[in-house]
């Protein structure tokens, strides 16, 4: 009750808490002149006004904040993300032609590219390659290693269970889950289709 | 209401026995080894951890030294400081905590963000000008790092820095407080301008300089209304971490209130770091950030006159992972202290 009684502001108490309070936000365009004469509409048109201004400057952030070349980030991410499927490929082509059918060599591929991008990881390679390939080196499978390798050093130092244990999926979690429950998502309708008799 | 002797304006403080600053110390890593005030720091280190087994006992280890290097160099006891004024910017503040233990000293643990530099000096400064005590020691530090794993990701983890992100200073500096004026004294804390909290509803933690700017505008417009001067009255008016981009948003803020301060406005996080070259986006920024440029670089230039008087306002971003991913705005705060050749 006590804290009821104090928060409570009378609306003429609200309008000279307006009219003293002459602060920094007065420094933002003027604007339009609300319908100030009622009594309600201190705290209201307040309200509104720092709506108003915080929307103005998000706006004027906006202008000011440099973005990076979306074209040429393109092209460096094709380089990158280029490299690495070219890499798979040679692993691909190399297993092969040593007899192995097509999808144990595509295994292989994703096996060495995984430990390629957890020894560069390791070797505070992989980071600078994604700050210059950007998505180049985060889409592919070993960006997905990095996600995974990465908790795993940083949080070393908090132990094996609560460290590394509790935080090694930290980023990777949410592609894991929502891939899991999207593969779910389909073999239902997959399965609606063949009960159907549509698939 | 009668006011105290001490008030001034709506927030701010004279002090009339000023606070003077006899000593500082300040210690900083590898990247800033490689800055352009890289000279005047005390101590550099090449190694990031600083022999330490993780990034968190390196921040700690980053305080314990800042505090040594300022002690040792005004010569005092740690027995004869009253207080510690402390801060970084890790959850529950463990660099101070732990860094700080062993010296026994009477401590008073802080957060501000990155503010927190500004913070410590203004309640310092207050304690010793209200004649509270005779010595105390204020110390901030943050560690690029171990704020990396507070806020964003894992170091390691391949992720990209947008151009008006910051880079966090891994730094430490520490200042010794005294009521007695000593021939060692670098400058004298005269005024204080306790920054309120400004939210201009700034989303994005990639660009930080932005969400701090408004705050830093407001208190530079309140200490100049407040001490009834003009941005004339100071030789430089040097803000924390805006950056290249918040320092832009902090001319335009102003300017819409009339005041210009262009000319003799610095930034910390553009001076510790050449943002054209060391590629830290938009320019340097932590508690660390601050507190090492004062040290080694805005202390020396008042102590020789060079310049007259400084407002001195670390800015902070105040903002968690939590707060972040709620999809809360950032609000910033802005601390101001008046320093002044001695």
């Amino acid at each position: 009750m006590v804290n009821e009684e104090r928060i409570r502001i009378s609306p003429d108490a609200a309008k000279e808490i307006q009219e003293n309070s002459e602060t920094l936000e007065g420094a933002m365009p003027p604007q339009e002149s609300s319908s100030a004469g009622a009594d309600k509409a201190g705290v209201g048109s307040r309200e509104q006004e720092k709506e108003k201004q915080k929307q103005e400057y998000n706006e004027y952030v906006k202008q000011v904040t440099p973005t990076k070349n979306l074209w040429w980030q393109m092209c460096k991410a094709f380089i990158v993300g280029g490299g690495f499927c070219v890499i798979g490929q040679f692993i691909l082509n190399t297993c092969e032609s040593l007899g192995m059918d097509k999808e144990t060599s595509g295994s292989w591929a994703s096996l060495l590219l995984v430990l390629l991008s957890v020894i560069l990881t390791g070797l505070h390679l992989y980071q600078c390659l994604a700050a210059w390939g950007g998505a180049g080196a985060l889409v592919p499978i070993t960006g997905f290693a990095n996600s995974v390798a990465s908790p795993a050093i940083e949080y070393k130092s908090e132990g094996q269970v609560f460290g590394i244990g509790v935080k090694i999926f930290t980023i990777a979690g949410p592609v894991i889950l929502y891939g899991v429950f999207t593969s779910w998502l389909l073999g239902v309708f997959y399965w609606i289709g063949i009960v159907l008799g549509v698939v | 209401m009668k006011k105290s002797m001490f008030e001034v304006g709506r927030s701010s403080v004279n002090l009339p026995m000023p606070a003077y600053i006899s000593g500082c110390g300040c210690i900083a890593g590898s990247k800033e080894a490689q800055g352009p005030i890289a000279d005047e720091i005390d101590s550099l280190s090449t190694d990031d951890k600083f022999g330490m087994d993780s990034w968190e006992a390196a921040e700690s280890y980053l305080q314990k030294e800042a505090v040594r290097i300022v002690l040792e160099k005004s010569g005092a006891d740690k027995k004869e400081i009253r207080y510690m004024f402390a801060g970084d910017l890790l959850g529950q503040s463990i660099a101070s905590s732990f860094g700080l233990l062993d010296y026994e000293i009477p401590h008073f643990g802080l957060y501000g963000a990155c503010s927190t530099c500004g913070e410590s000096l203004s309640l310092g400064a207050m304690t010793i000008g209200t004649g509270l005590a005779s010595k105390v020691v204020c110390v901030t530090s943050s560690h690029f790092a171990s704020a990396e794993k507070e806020f964003r990701f894992p170091l390691e983890y391949g992720a990209q820095r947008p151009k008006a992100s910051t880079w966090t200073v891994t730094g430490s500096g520490a200042f010794l407080l005294m009521g007695e004026r000593t021939t060692a004294a670098l400058a004298k804390i005269t005024g204080i301008t306790t920054g309120r909290i400004i939210d201009f509803g700034v989303k994005d933690n990639a660009n930080m300089g932005c969400a701090m700017a408004p705050a830093a505008a407001d208190t530079i417009w309140q200490h100049l209304e407040d001490f009834g001067r003009a941005p004339q009255d100071y030789d430089r008016i040097i803000t924390g971490d805006l950056g290249q981009i918040g320092s832009r948003a902090l001319y335009d803020l102003l300017k819409a209130k009339g005041i210009e301060i262009e000319d003799r406005h610095m930034d910390c996080g553009t001076t510790i770091f050449d943002i054209e070259e060391q590629e830290v986006g938009s320019g340097g920024s932590g508690c660390g950030c601050a507190a090492v440029t004062l040290a080694a670089h805005i202390l020396p230039r008042i102590k020789s006159g060079e310049w007259q008087r400084v407002l001195f306002l670390p800015t902070g971003a105040l903002l968690s992972k939590t707060s972040f991913n709620e999809g809360l705005a950032v609000p910033g705060i802005a601390h101001a202290v008046v320093l002044e050749h001695v």
